[in-house]
């Protein structure tokens, strides 16, 4: 199946990617080819087959309900691009009126 | 001193153990051997003086008798493990100038056995790619070369591991497996490599790129030293659920050497067209080494292996997508200036990965969107059971199957780069066993007409790494790889 440019837009809106026209005609052919590529396993028969999530063969494990970790603002905050009084700062959400 | 960085790791630890050097001075030895091989572009970020302070420390520790499994041995680091205050990059530009303010299990328990860190080793961005060239700061050299002269790839993902290792600079690495990128490059670097079986090492403070794929595992120019490595980087830690509770056995122990009777599987369905003859001959040559020191051939059959691939390619852009979606600028890495906050995820993502990461995301973001999740994720997963069904069957007559590792030798660099899927076959051998989460090692066994180094690799049953280990030691007896890399040789006359 081919990708077009309309779902190569809606495709990068999903992912949160900025693309132009030229970013989407030049990535169109490379994701169609990709899922030609992808699409070979219609052709296995997998009738009643339990979809495999994890090759683990272990219960997850639960462990007492106690503190183990935290109390390191500092820490979570020091790779932050900006910060201000033990905050993250992202650019405005809320619309402005004009 | 420079004959100190073509020991193997278990000779520097008797070496050491021997007083015949320090820490230090095999630490300096390996430092000043990578100042001289810059140009094979092995680190993102190298930390001569952390490792110096390192090796100090591992030294008086060696003194006061609390030598550990790896005491004073330096060691390069995939730049995928956090390491606490030293940057990790995931070789991508959205993550560059990243602090981790914490250590990685498999880094922690490395160091807390001995281990000295010489720098962070580069890799395809996230661990993308079969080459190495898709780091946004810069190729890999491998330092084997052809007649041609031409630049060759270390392979991918873990290039700059497998690189330093090759090129003496580095006594073992780190390396992550998600679809062949410990076993690929191992191969194509004349070294071996270890991937455990998923849930062997932790996977806490590494950079996830595939979840339910990613395992960490060893480079070395032994098999002895993998298993030593290896032994010193597992375990059950309760920091990640899926890190298994089974005990770590001592690896080495089980390189006994005695292979009669067990049984060696040949999957019929790893005789790939256009393989190359002397692969296949390397391939005919290994079933011969093991059938003379006793073991039974028996062939096999995978037959869901030509699907593997295309299964692979959705399931681990799928998590990619997902795994991926935490970098947004908001709490760490890379952030565009944009007054939206929208605007500023987009352009930051769109800024911050390259262009192998953003297909991958977008192929992961398709297939798991509404109106295609049962056709392809569904699907895929369905194939995973059975791509690890044909394996549990197989292991009903085998005790370890034997395959070639990759397709072809190292190739020269921006081959296979005008079409992702041409990359992607080079891992046809290693992304099986990789879906199934079986262990697998990459053995040198021998070189191509150009000089280049091939692979065998060996799988085995889950939890059965020594398997690989025993069969491994003796491929490589049997072999006997010992040429050097030709930068090294003319180095060395």
């Amino acid at each position: 199946m081919s990708m077009d440019i309309n779902t190569v837009h809606k495709v990068a809106r999903l992912a949160a990617l900025d693309i132009d026209d030229a970013g989407a005609e030049k990535i169109a052919p490379q994701l169609s080819n990709i899922l030609g590529f992808i699409e070979q396993l219609s052709e296995v028969n997998t009738e009643g087959v339990e979809p495999l999530a994890n090759v683990v063969d272990i219960e997850l494990a639960l462990r007492k309900d106690e503190i183990t970790d935290g109390d390191c603002r500092e820490k979570v905050l020091a790779n932050a691009p900006e910060e201000t009084q033990g905050f993250f700062v992202v650019p405005k959400v809320v619309e402005q009126e004009s | 001193m420079s004959d100190l960085t073509h020991l193997t790791i278990a000779e520097a630890l008797k070496g050491l153990e021997n007083k015949d050097f320090t820490s230090v001075e095999l630490t300096e030895a390996h430092i000043k051997a990578g100042e001289a091989a810059k140009d094979l572009n092995c680190y993102i970020t190298e930390t001569p003086d952390q490792a110096m302070e390192m090796a100090k420390a591992s030294d008086a520790k060696r003194a006061s008798g609390q030598a550990g499994i790896l005491e004073g041995i330096p060691l390069a680091i995939k730049d995928l493990f956090c390491t606490e205050g030293v940057q990790t990059t995931a070789a991508s530009h959205i993550l560059e100038g990243f602090v981790p303010q914490y250590e990685s299990t498999v880094t922690a328990n490395l160091f807390g056995e001995g281990a000295v860190m010489l720098g962070k080793a580069n890799l395809d961005e996230f661990a993308m790619g079969s080459s190495n060239t898709t780091s946004y700061f810069g190729n890999v050299i491998n330092p084997w070369r052809a007649e041609d002269g031409a630049d060759r790839t270390p392979g991918g993902s873990s290039g700059g591991s497998a690189s330093a290792v090759a090129a003496r600079i580095a006594m073992g690495a780190t390396g992550t497996d998600t679809g062949g990128s410990i076993r690929q490059p191992a191969a194509f670097c004349g070294i071996a490599g270890v991937k455990p079986t998923y849930g062997r090492c932790s996977r806490w403070g590494t950079v996830a790129f595939a979840s339910s794929l990613d395992q960490a595992g060893t480079f070395a120019r032994t098999v002895e030293d993998n298993a030593l490595m290896l032994r010193a980087m597992s375990g059950h830690d309760p920091k990640d659920s899926t890190s298994a509770q089974h005990a770590v056995p001592d690896f080495a122990a089980a390189m006994t050497g005695d292979i009669k009777g067990l049984k060696v599987g040949i999957p019929k369905e790893y005789r790939v067209d256009g393989m190359p003859a002397e692969i296949e001959a390397l391939w005919q040559k290994g079933i011969e080494w093991l059938k003379g020191e006793g073991a039974e051939i028996v062939d096999v059959s995978l037959p869901h292996t030509k699907y593997a691939l295309p299964t692979y390619y959705i399931i681990a852009p799928a998590e990619a997508s997902s795994n991926l979606a935490r970098y947004d600028g908001v709490k760490y890495g890379y952030r565009a200036d944009e007054n939206q906050l929208s605007d500023m995820y987009k352009k930051t993502r769109a800024e911050g990965f390259g262009d192998e990461v953003k297909r991958r995301i977008m192929i992961g973001a398709y297939v798991l969107s509404a109106g295609y999740y049962d056709a392809y994720y569904i699907k895929a997963q369905q194939v995973r059971r059975q791509i690890l069904n044909d394996f549990l069957e197989a292991y009903k007559q085998c005790d370890v199957l034997l395959t070639p590792t990759a397709p072809s030798s190292a190739f020269v660099i921006g081959e296979n780069e005008d079409d992702p899927i041409k990359m992607y076959l080079n891992d046809v051998f290693t992304v099986p066993a990789s879906l199934a989460g079986l262990p697998g090692m990459s053995v040198p066994a021998g070189l191509d007409a150009a000089g280049l180094p091939l692979g065998l690799q060996l799988i085995s049953k889950p939890w059965d790494e020594e398997m690989l280990f025993k069969v491994g030691g003796v491929i490589e007896k049997c072999a006997n790889f010992s040429a050097l890399p030709q930068g090294l040789i003319k180095k060395a006359a």
